[in-house]
């Protein structure tokens, strides 16, 4: 039953077997986009007709590869800049909400807290439609009053890290508050009895303490914009973010250029995940 | 405390207030409630505007909106029925049987898929399975097929799917419950002659509960409000009603038929939520922890 108790022996192998088909079921969708992006044909599938770089650096006349691929090149750049707004607006509203909640009191803040884990049960598709149609309200209202308008409130860029992060913000905010927990803050008494100054107390001593946590929660904040799909579909504008760029390929047929950037994101975010979970913080997304 | 002393800590707590407060407001509560509003007005065209219910009416009469809506619903409940079903005995092997020098291995090896974007796993899927797929490609050489046959685009393939993409909301609450339990207990009743379902039944379940539950409630929202997956994955009367919505905003433009069907996703997700916590006396404050 356990590692302790004696195990007949089909017990154990038919365990293992499963765990064996499990981790091929996990792994047998990635490793065959992956190891197509290789493949020396026109469509992403079998038979192998041997190897080729030509789909990440291949420039025509039949094979584009991605590093030739305006389009998704661009695209590539829009998640990327959309990302780092998300991680730099989500780190911060995260890391404030930790210290509102874990070091300060004051009314009506379990209703407040409440408000801030919801966006975590509310699904990102109703999360993008309502922020979309409010954020056309408030830009309807402002030109019918001034005349004006305003291009940040329609979708587009800043619509898209807006969404992202009222969601994004909240995870930020777990993984802080779960080291915060474990602040000592007798650390804290023992600076202001020293003469520092609450500001100098929040910077070297608190910040330095939740230096790991904040920058865990900046990276995943980093993966989860950059892939996600489901708020930023109603908010985006124009230059479409690759998640929904390839969507879009993949909907309508497509090459095995997709592989190739499948490829590249796979390795990626492995090695942002593996430096993260290395670091000891929570790895669910 | 001195005066100036009180000064400064207030304009901490403002400090830390003022975006917290900002962001709640402006990005979830007020949405919400234009959301709600816009879900009760006419669409403003050739003078139809004010308050109106036809929005909630027309998703009653029209078979094709209240039936898809079901569907997902009980799909999702089915999809967070087998996730549990596959990650318990996975969490089990990980923490009590797998030797313990391999457990950090297998940690890393089960997350890692799942901080790839959901498009890229589905598009894996999608060259494994479709008619031209690697899968038929392979079962027709080695002879298992006589001819390709589509496996894609119908309910079983995205039901599997979405079990796919939900599977470690599941894994890792229920890992995280099951470390906590004491392996003697076990021994016990393993001494006393209680059979393998008896254990899993009177001690392994009931102790893993709160996990089962704070992975149940994440994996039903993940997969009532999925797009991607159904969409690509299911048949044409695979429909989910996350695309119900996108159809009304994106294609016909119809924001407050939009806005009356997220609305009544909001309301079911939030409903089966409590229902849920309420069943198992949680509360959303620990299950989200």
């Amino acid at each position: 039953m356990i590692r302790s108790l004696q195990n007949p022996k089909p017990y154990t192998n038919a365990f293992k077997a499963f765990i064996i088909a499990y981790f091929v079921f996990l792994f047998a969708p990635l490793v065959v986009t992956m190891v197509l992006a290789f493949n020396d044909s026109m469509f992403p599938s079998l038979p192998w007709k041997g190897f080729t770089l030509d789909w990440f650096f291949g420039n025509g006349p039949e094979k584009y590869g991605i590093f030739n691929d305006a389009t998704n090149l661009r695209s590539i750049g829009v998640s990327f800049r959309v990302a780092v707004a998300v991680m730099v607006l989500s780190t911060i509203l995260g890391t404030c909400a930790a210290f509102l909640f874990e070091h300060e009191n004051f009314r009506f803040k379990n209703a407040l807290y409440f408000l801030m884990i919801a966006p975590l049960v509310i699904p990102g598709v109703i999360l993008g439609i309502s922020i979309l149609m409010f954020a056309n309200t408030i830009g309807l209202a402002i030109e019918n009053l001034f005349g004006v308008y305003v291009k940040f409130l329609g979708p587009g860029f800043w619509l898209v890290v807006l969404g992202q992060s009222s969601f994004i913000s909240t995870i930020v905010a777990l993984v802080v508050i779960a080291r915060l927990r474990k602040f000592d803050r007798t650390l804290e008494e023992a600076a202001y009895n020293l003469g520092a100054n609450r500001f100098q107390v929040l910077w070297f001593i608190t910040l330095r303490y939740l230096r790991p946590a904040i920058i865990g929660g900046a990276a995943m904040a980093f993966l989860m914009s950059f892939e996600n799909f489901n708020t930023t579909i109603f908010l985006t504008g124009s230059q479409a973010t690759l998640p929904i760029n390839l969507y879009l390929q993949v909907r309508d047929g497509s090459t095995p250029v997709i592989n190739a950037i499948s490829f590249l994101l796979i390795v990626g975010t492995s090695i942002i995940a593996v430096f993260n979970l290395s670091k000891g913080n929570k790895a669910v997304p | 405390m001195t005066k100036s002393n009180r000064k400064t800590v207030n304009a901490g707590f403002v400090l830390f207030f003022l975006p917290v407060f900002l962001w709640l407001f402006l990005l979830v509560v007020l949405p919400h409630l234009e959301l709600l509003r816009l879900s009760f007005s006419g669409s403003g065209r050739a003078g139809d505007t004010g308050f109106t219910l036809k929005n909630y009416a027309a998703f009653f009469k029209e078979p094709i909106y209240w039936l898809t809506f079901v569907r997902t619903a009980m799909y999702s409940i089915l999809v967070t029925f087998l996730v549990i079903a596959i990650a318990l005995p996975v969490a089990f092997y990980i923490t009590k049987l797998a030797r313990v020098k391999t457990v950090g291995f297998l940690m890393v090896m089960l997350m890692v898929p799942f901080w790839v974007s959901e498009l890229i796993r589905v598009y894996g899927w999608i060259i494994l399975l479709r008619e031209s797929g690697v899968l038929n490609k392979l079962f027709v050489s080695l002879g298992l097929f006589k001819e390709p046959i589509e496996l894609l685009y119908n309910d079983a393939t995205m039901i599997m799917g979405l079990v796919y993409t939900s599977m470690l909301f599941m894994i890792v609450p229920v890992i995280g419950v099951m470390e906590d339990l004491d392996d003697s207990l076990i021994e016990a009743a393993y001494d006393l002659g209680a059979g393998r379902l008896a254990i899993w039944r009177t001690i392994i379940i009931p102790h893993c509960m709160p996990g089962i539950v704070s992975g149940g409630i994440i994996v039903f929202m993940l997969v009532l409000g999925s797009y991607l997956t159904p969409n690509l994955m299911g048949g044409k009367n695979s429909l989910w009603f996350t695309e119900q919505i996108y159809n009304q905003i994106i294609l016909y433009f119809n924001w407050n038929q939009g806005a009356a069907f997220g609305f009544l996703l909001l309301v079911l997700s939030s409903l089966i939520i409590w229902v849920l916590l309420k069943l198992t006396r949680q509360s959303l404050k620990e299950v989200v922890k």
